[in-house]
């Protein structure tokens, strides 16, 4: 294993010759996507005319299908088979060997026993999907129903540690909190959430004899083919698992789908290639979400501001048979010093879809919690917001104490005051005016955690020169083509246009996928890997190869740069040392591990939200003015699609805070928003000025390149900026979120 | 979505023979409602007949000095029409203030009119809903969605109209014009468009079978100012949760009835002398919220104060 000491080394990444590291690039795919002619799974062609599969939800919450009436169905137009619990083919259980990120929406797809409103309980297949909905509104089910735990605030009495979970105590919290001078203890909520991406989940599935090939959108590649593989009760190696294009994922697609399931069996049962997508209305009730949670954060400082006590308890909710914890207080364990500290989770189970992660998993709920409790006391202080958590900012992890890896929270917090006028907030809520709105400033941290998983990459190089990386890994849409791209180029030292990239399929040598926004640094650490071997195959070629200018040099010596491959003023180009000595193409694999000592460092990426919002006193309508974040994320690989990570996730933060939420019908399970129209995100009038800026970092202790991920830390706290504003506008403090025309205008005088 | 066919007739004579010839038939126009709701096979129309193209697209200036707008005039063209801005601004803003740019581009006058509910049980289909499936119940009436009626609702249905644009035209006066499948023409006044829901939810207009619009007609404007506000859960793209059209001494409100509400308790204390927070209090009086809603009073209230002080209807002139 290696050592987070081999990391310090300088390395092309580092010294970055060509300049391409940080630069801001256009995307790899970005024309394929703009002009449309990127084939997502459901557009990608099948070798033959496919079928069309549509899904059948269950109208019930709990129980199981009685009985079920296909004939009507089954006699209708182009129809080529139905299936419901009684007669869907067996699917093999769920097992040991599966990836535990990668649990099944359901198990068995069409299962008669029924855990949620919107579960499968029927498929149909015809000719066109139009012929496929139309039969699909014929078959007559029956329903044994039974009654179903739905509401999350009617269950908490059952609210209950989560299985090998313990609270995390330091020092004694409540002797503390009860002898703290400056006291807050308030609770916060916030609401289920859904993911709503843009494309659904889809497969087109073909078999070729015992092999099936599976085109599906789906964030984890490794994880969708073994999942598949069991279910069809199959090796792994009759699975081919291609995800080329993700239209977003935000964690939605973690997991494997009854989509992939039923077009795999029903490809298999018709002899031809099938199509399945969700609706609309199928991604909000059968796939996963975020729960809601219910935040108890008790703060105990001195009259100076520093924390003696601190508590965070979550109590947020899962699927009945799908354990599943928001970790919403993980994050507030390396936020603030406190002697002694308290925080942990309980989860109710409900009988409604499974929760799952959502971008920034935690953080996104948690932060909403005490980075609000942390304005309110500030202000029973006296204190700026910022000087609290300044006067609360520790030298060392401060629950484990371990050192931290980089902490730049204090220059983010600094630095984004400076440039945003934070000046210029007035303490006293209620006071500016701009024409009928009443205006308002606000401020918070970002904390969010960072990791590197074991990967693998391949890289060759052909004889005209050209390098193509290939990885196991997927690009949901954040800029994991263009930035492998980039590490492969300047590693290389060869222009980007040299470079190609194949991802997505699980032919090739495995990543994790993306989520936890530790995609980039694994995936790109392993293809960093990949090119430091083929640098190294490639000066033992030349250094061995009589014809080469190089021949007979020290390996160790040799250098690439401007596409050549050189030692001192002696160079070839890359492609005829190849074309040359290798004309069939040399291919290196690479591979990253975590390091055994990185776990002796806190480790995180942080920022510093400032937001501006305008409350409009006859409405309770809250608008977003203007917002601007700083943030502190190691080594920025692509200056524009790190931009838009950042920003994006800033963005869900004003959802998080003023739009987004879902609400469970008590009597029937269904969630009340199931569609685009209903569940709303920020619209582009919505986001008239946001924009962000990183600082200069370097984590050494991270990974080889010194990056960090950026996906998530733009949420952290986001949310809670926006509400920190909205009090400082109108002199409301709103603790459940969303921030609603309906709440404010109920909380304003 | 059921299948269907599907015929483009070239003037109003045909469509309306078209229409006719075949039951189940449904006008088409820039389908932004119908189709979605035909892809949840909410509607199940057996036949189409695309008026989209007929020669329906004109805005006119008319005898009265008002302005005659063709039903396939589209969202975009209203509003942007220079005549309908500077003497019906309050047209205008309401249009803008609906759906998105893309929508707008292909909604057309009566197709707006004549959008339906947004009622989150009507969408979806596995719970009951009269207008639906008349006699099935009303999953509204006990659940958990908010925007739902404060004036005119019945045990049958308790949803919402909406439309902006219908709203800034019942206060504006509008008249609309029908022609019948046996070739006769009638106008009626907006009011009369919309009805409230009853026993009958699913009957949602005076139109009779077969019936189609062919304009709009607004009258010259009356005297004194003119606005429409809207509010809703973000900036742009959502539907009202409330919003207040204010033509002169004329007030609408909208996303509080099962249509356009003509606030004539407002009207009449405006007429008596009353300032702006009284006559909302007049309308406001007979609402009656269910609950869930209960914010809407408090919301239309404001609103409605905030327009007629803007606009200076109140203010005892
Ligand atoms: C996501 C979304 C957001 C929206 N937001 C808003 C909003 O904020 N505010 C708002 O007001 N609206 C909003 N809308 C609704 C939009 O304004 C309507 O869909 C549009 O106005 C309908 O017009 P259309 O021409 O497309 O009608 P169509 O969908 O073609 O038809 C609607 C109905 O009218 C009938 N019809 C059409 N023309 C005639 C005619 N000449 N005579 C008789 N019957 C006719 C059709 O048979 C059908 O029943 C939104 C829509 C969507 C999809
Ligand atoms: S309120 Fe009206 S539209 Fe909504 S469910 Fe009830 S009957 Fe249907």
């Amino acid at each position: 294993m290696s050592s987070v000491k081999d990391w310090a080394a300088p390395t092309p990444i580092s010294e970055n010759r060509s300049g391409l590291i940080g630069k801001g690039v256009d995307r790899y795919e970005g024309r394929l996507k703009v002009t449309g002619s990127a084939p997502f799974a459901y557009e990608v062609e099948a070798p033959s005319p496919p079928a069309y599969g549509v899904l059948i939800a269950s109208p019930i919450a709990k129980g199981v299908v009685a009985a079920a009436d296909i004939s009507a169905a089954q006699a209708a137009p182009g129809v080529r088979l139905v299936w419901t619990p009684h007669n869907v083919p067996a699917q093999g259980e769920r097992g040991a060997k599966m990836n535990p990120r990668s649990q099944r929406g359901s198990n068995p797809a069409l299962a008669g026993k029924i855990e949620h409103f919107g579960q499968h309980v029927g498929f149909v297949v015809a000719d066109t999907l139009e012929n496929a909905k139309a039969a699909a509104a014929l078959v007559r089910f029956e329903y044994a129903a039974e009654p179903a735990d739905l509401i999350f605030e009617d269950n908490l009495a059952q609210a209950d540690q989560p299985e090998g979970e313990e609270d995390m105590r330091v020092g004694d919290f409540e002797a503390a909190f009860a002898g703290a001078p400056v006291r807050l203890d308030e609770t916060y909520v916030s609401p289920l959430q859904n993911h709503a991406q843009m494309e659904p989940c889809a497969t087109t599935a073909w078999w070729d004899g015992d092999h099936v090939t599976v085109h599906t959108s789906i964030q984890m590649v490794k994880g969708g083919q073994h999942t598949l593989a069991e279910t069809l009760m199959i090796p792994s190696t009759q699975v081919r698992l291609v995800t080329r294009y993700i239209g977003g994922g935000f964690g939605g697609k973690g997991q494997a789908y009854d989509d992939l399931t039923l077009a795999a069996l029903a490809a298999r049962e018709l002899g031809q290639p099938v199509k399945v997508a969700y609706t609309r209305q199928q991604m909000f009730q059968a796939t996963i979400h975020r729960p809601a949670v219910h935040m108890r954060v008790r703060l105990g400082a001195q009259a100076d501001g520093r924390l003696d006590a601190f508590a965070l308890e979550a109590v947020t909710h899962c699927r009945r048979e799908a354990p599943f914890t928001e970790h919403a207080a993980n994050f507030a364990r390396s936020l603030y010093a406190a002697p002694n500290r308290l925080t942990g989770h309980r989860l109710v189970k409900l009988d409604i879809p499974a929760a799952g992660p959502m971008r920034a998993p935690g953080e996104a709920s948690g932060m909403l919690s005490l980075e609000c409790a942390m304005d309110e006391l500030a202000e029973k202080l006296g204190l700026d917001p910022i000087e609290l958590r300044l006067r609360n900012e520790p030298e060392t992890d401060p629950e484990t104490g371990k050192p931290f890896s980089t902490r730049q929270l204090v220059r983010c917090m600094t630095e984004g005051a400076q440039r945003f006028g934070w000046d210029r907030r007035n303490p006293k809520p209620g006071q500016v005016r701009d024409g009928r709105w009443l205006v308002g400033l606000g401020m918070a941290a970002a904390i969010r955690g960072n990791f590197l998983l074991p990967a693998k990459a391949g890289v060759r190089i052909d004889a005209d020169g050209t390098i193509t990386l290939r990885q196991g890994m997927t690009d949901i849409g954040t800029g994991t083509y263009t930035i492998l791209a980039q590490i492969t180029a300047e590693t290389l030292g060869v222009p980007l246009a040299q470079v190609k990239v194949e991802l997505g399929d699980s032919d090739f040598p495995p990543a994790p996928g993306s989520g936890g926004q530790f995609g980039a640094a694994t995936a790109g650490s392993a293809a960093f890997a990949a090119g430091m071997n083929l640098r190294k195959a490639l000066a033992e070629l030349a250094t061995g190869d009589p014809n080469s200018p190089l021949y007979g040099d020290d390996p160790e010596l040799v250098t690439f740069g401007g596409g050549n491959i050189a030692v001192d003023n002696r160079a070839e180009p890359l492609e005829r040392l190849v074309a040359r000595a290798a004309p069939e193409g040399v291919y290196v694999e690479g591979s990253i591990t975590p390091a055994a000592d990185a776990r002796d460092y806190s480790q995180h990426t942080y920022g510093a939200h400032f937001a501006e919002v305008g409350v409009d006193p006859d409405t309770g309508e809250v608008r977003l003015r203007r917002m601007f974040g700083v943030f502190a994320a190691g080594r920025i690989l692509n200056a524009k699609t790190a931009m838009s990570q950042i920003t994006g996730g800033m963005i869900w933060g004003v959802g998080t805070a003023l739009h987004e939420y879902n609400e469970v019908d008590p009597r029937y399970g269904s969630f009340i928003a199931q569609d685009l129209a209903g569940y709303h995100v920020p619209a582009h009038a919505d986001i008239v000025d946001l924009s962000a800026m990183f600082l200069d970092e370097v984590d050494d202790k991270a990974n080889p390149m010194g990056i960090k991920g950026v996906g998530e830390l733009g949420i952290a706290g986001a949310g809670a900026a926006i509400a920190n504003a909205v009090y400082n506008a109108c002199g409301a403090r709103i603790r459940d979120y969303p921030l609603n025309p309906e709440k404010v205008l109920a909380a304003l005088p | 979505m059921k299948p269907f066919t599907y015929e483009r007739p070239a003037d109003v004579a045909e469509a309306l023979a078209m229409a006719a010839a075949v039951p189940g038939s449904r006008f088409l126009a820039g389908g932004t409602n119908l189709v979605d709701l035909m892809k949840l096979q909410i509607e199940q129309p057996t036949h189409l007949v695309d008026v989209s193209r007929l020669p329906l697209a004109e805005i006119a200036e008319t005898a009265e000095g008002g302005l005659r707008l063709g039903a396939t005039t589209t969202n975009s063209q209203v509003a942007a029409d220079m005549k309908v801005r500077a003497r019906y601004p309050a047209l205008a803003q309401a249009i803008l203030s609906g759906a998105s740019g893309q929508l707008r581009n292909k909604a057309t006058t009566a197709g707006n009119l004549l959008q339906r509910t947004r009622c989150a049980y009507f969408y979806d289909t596995t719970k009951p809903c009269n207008k639906r499936q008349p006699g099935a119940g009303c999953a509204a009436i006990g659940g958990i969605y908010a925007n739902t009626a404060i004036f005119g609702s019945s045990e049958a249905c308790i949803a919402t109209h909406p439309s902006d644009m219908a709203v800034a035209m019942s206060a504006l006066d509008a008249q609309v014009e029908i022609a019948g499948p046996n070739g006769q023409e009638r106008a009626i006044s907006l009011e009369a468009l919309h009805r409230l829901p009853g026993e009958t939810p699913h009957i949602e207009t005076s139109l009779q079978p077969g019936e189609m619009i062919t304009a709009v007609v607004l009258p010259p404007p009356p005297p004194g100012g003119q606005i429409y506000r809207k509010a809703r859960e973000r900036a742009s793209y959502a539907f009202a949760i409330g919003s207040v059209a204010v033509a002169g001494g004329k007030v609408a409100l909208g996303a509080v009835a099962h249509k356009p509400w003509r606030a004539r308790a407002a009207e009449q204390a405006l007429a008596d002398g009353a300032n702006p927070a009284e006559a909302m209090a007049a309308e406001l009086s007979s609402a009656k919220p269910d609950g869930h809603n209960d914010f809407k009073l408090k919301l239309m209230a404001r609103l409605g104060a905030a327009c007629l002080t803007t606009t200076g209807a109140g203010d005892g002139q």
